[in-house]
């Protein structure tokens, strides 16, 4: 209880640290009239939309206005179309939640099988030809992937198309490009993880006792192997909305991470505040999920079962 | 006769470097319901000997020569489906690292559920209650309750219990405990003890027990097999071997066991170290060590004769 409790007060203080960051970055960095209004705008209608946006008044009174309204889940206004913030960036969220999704679902599909077969085959061919493609893989920046696959697949073989969100095919591309260096990723962290545990004395025990390869590895050492994998799965969340960023860029995929882009270049502060808050909230959760998860497959960590001490 | 093994060798492939042989030539005999002690220091080759024999050798290590006959068959005729399955069935290890012998993330009970359905094909209900009977049989207090909990809300001996309980699921006929005490506390380590006797005892099975302790064995193995740098140097009845060591490795193991006789005295101690296996001296690889070596020593590697391999020792034939 006590546990859960120091949780959640550090995720909310997390949360507010990420907020007041946002919220000084963004006006320090500039007046964002400069970016919305035309260069040749006069000096009072300037000043009328400042005061419109409150950008008149000190910076922490803004901040203080903001704070407060945020509490009562008022996001704020775009100021390039008028429409609450909150409701833009939402309406893009199952977009990118389906790009991110499939993506991690691809990168788990391939990169865990992958990693189990080059550590139970060490050293073969087998294990050098897919590290080979792991280090390939997630050497590759997303943009060069993303364009190299626009080139090949849109433009010469005219089976694909480059960008948009419409049909199934739309998702191929992005989800492929974005999911590629994660498979990679999580292909040589699970072989790591497997050669360490497949030398553990209690892979022996199992053998000792008859069981056959492929229980060893399914029930002794696959779950053991999964515990450092989950750790790196959290930490991984933030990486893949990143690459999220950069990809819907690449394909226009509509979702969170273009309407980020577009925002911080309009400086329409309430959406780029908005979608850091939702990111970080996403970090938050899926650290939550993590330890979770953690406690779920590893009894050593588990909440309340030390309760019989040796 | 449960097991015979007939010169035995072991050899470990290494990459870019010659093959080592950590066992060359080991013959050794276990019968139903007796205990034959291993004995010698770390690296002679006891842990290679007893992995061969259960078929547990590292990937790159083979037994390279010798047989293995397991109730009357030579595991080698077998194939390795076959092999495994009589080795499944007839035999078990315990191991000196029972707390990392055991898997982390799996509870007591399920482990040894698990070898119970794998050898005698229980379902799970019926080999979940063989688990806690097993556990009770080895001691462990609350056995329900134990079979629960996982390797860390145990103790070392505790857990050295439940890789007992795991090891005689099934009711194997041999035994191989491989340093099995070696990690426990000392009064621990006479309970372990104790607990293999009594089990070996009323369930007639042959124990090979390996220590590099001679004094932990003396009242438990009836039979106790010295060996040296891959080698059996002697083999005899515990009680011949305890009132006159014939090799010279023997008797200075035997002199450096501490006695109750004479506490004052600082316990003698074997001059030098084991050779490492991929630089053995030629001849007889005690020579350097021994104080009775001469120059036939060095040259030629002795054979066991009679139990005893030493060129300075007349054998009757």
């Amino acid at each position: 209880m006590r546990w859960t409790a120091i949780k959640i007060a550090r995720a909310g203080i997390t949360m507010w640290l990420v907020v007041t960051f946002v919220f000084f970055v963004l006006r320090i960095s500039g007046d964002p009239t400069d970016m919305l209004l035309p260069d040749d705008i006069d000096q009072a209608t300037r000043d009328f939309y400042r005061r419109l946006w409150g950008l008149d008044q000190p910076l922490l009174t803004q901040y203080w206005s903001y704070l407060m309204a945020l509490v009562q889940g008022d996001f704020g206004i775009s100021f390039r179309n008028n429409l609450d913030a909150y409701d833009l960036v939402m309406e893009r969220v199952p977009k990118t939640l389906l790009l991110t999704g499939t993506a991690l679902i691809i990168s788990l599909a391939i990169g865990i099988p992958l990693g189990i077969l080059a550590a139970l085959y060490r050293d073969s061919w087998l294990d050098r030809g897919v590290m080979a493609v792991a280090v390939f893989g997630f050497s590759m920046p997303n943009f060069f992937l993303g364009i190299l696959l626009i080139l090949v697949f849109s433009l010469q073989l005219r089976v694909l198309p480059s960008s948009g969100s419409g049909t199934w095919a739309h998702l191929i591309m992005p989800a492929a490009t974005l999911g590629i260096s994660f498979a990679a990723q999580f292909a040589r962290y699970t072989r790591s993880s497997m050669i360490d545990v497949l030398s553990k004395p209690y892979m022996r025990t199992a053998r000792s006792k008859g069981a056959g390869p492929g229980r060893r590895v399914t029930l002794h050492a696959v779950p053991n192997a999964s515990v450092p994998i989950v750790t790196i799965l959290g930490f991984k969340i933030g990486e893949l909305i990143g690459g999220a960023v950069i990809t819907e860029t690449v394909f226009a995929w509509p979702g969170i991470g273009r309407l980020l882009t577009t925002a911080v270049g309009s400086r329409d502060l309430a959406v780029v505040q908005c979608i850091m808050i939702l990111l970080a909230l996403t970090m938050v959760t899926a650290n939550a999920i993590t330890d979770l998860i953690y406690g779920w497959i590893d009894p050593r960590v588990r909440v309340g079962a030390g309760a019989t001490q040796k | 006769m449960l097991l015979h093994v007939e010169d035995l060798a072991v050899t470990i492939d290494r990459r870019a470097k010659t093959p080592v042989r950590p066992v060359r030539g080991v013959s050794l005999t276990v019968d139903a319901g007796t205990t034959v002690a291993i004995v010698g220091e770390s690296g002679c080759g006891k842990s290679m000997t007893c992995l061969a024999i259960s078929g547990l050798l590292p990937a790159r290590g083979r037994v390279s020569a010798g047989q293995i006959i397991l109730q009357g068959q030579d595991l080698a005729a077998l194939d390795a489906k076959s092999a495994m399955a009589l080795r499944r069935a007839s035999m078990a290890s315990v191991f000196q690292d029972a707390t990392g012998g055991l898997n982390p993330v799996r509870s007591i009970g399920w482990q040894i559920a698990e070898a119970v359905r794998l050898r005698v094909g229980a379902t799970r209900a019926e080999a979940a209650k063989e688990a806690v009977r097993l556990l009770g049989r080895v001691g462990l207090p609350e056995p329900e309750r134990r079979a629960r909990e996982y390797p860390h809300q145990f103790s070392g001996g505790m857990n050295q219990r439940a890789m007992i309980a795991l090891a005689i699921a099934g009711s194997p006929k041999l035994l191989i405990a491989d340093e099995a005490t070696t990690a426990l506390d000392v009064t621990v380590q006479a309970q372990i003890l104790d607990l293999i006797g009594d089990l070996r005892d009323s369930l007639g099975m042959g124990v090979i027990f390996v220590t590099h302790d001679l004094g932990l064995v003396a009242q438990y193995a009836e039979q106790i097999v010295v060996m040296y740098a891959g080698r059996v140097v002697e083999r005899a009845e515990t009680a011949a071997l305890f009132a006159a060591p014939r090799h010279p490795y023997a008797q200075a193991l035997l002199t450096s066991l501490p006695s109750a006789a004479k506490p004052a005295e600082r316990l003698p101690t074997i001059e030098g170290v084991v050779p490492p296996i991929d630089a053995l001296p030629p001849g007889c690889a005690f020579a350097p060590r021994c104080s009775r070596a001469n120059h036939i020593c060095s040259q030629e590697d002795p054979v066991l004769l009679g139990g005893v391999a030493c060129h300075n020792i007349q054998v009757m034939a």
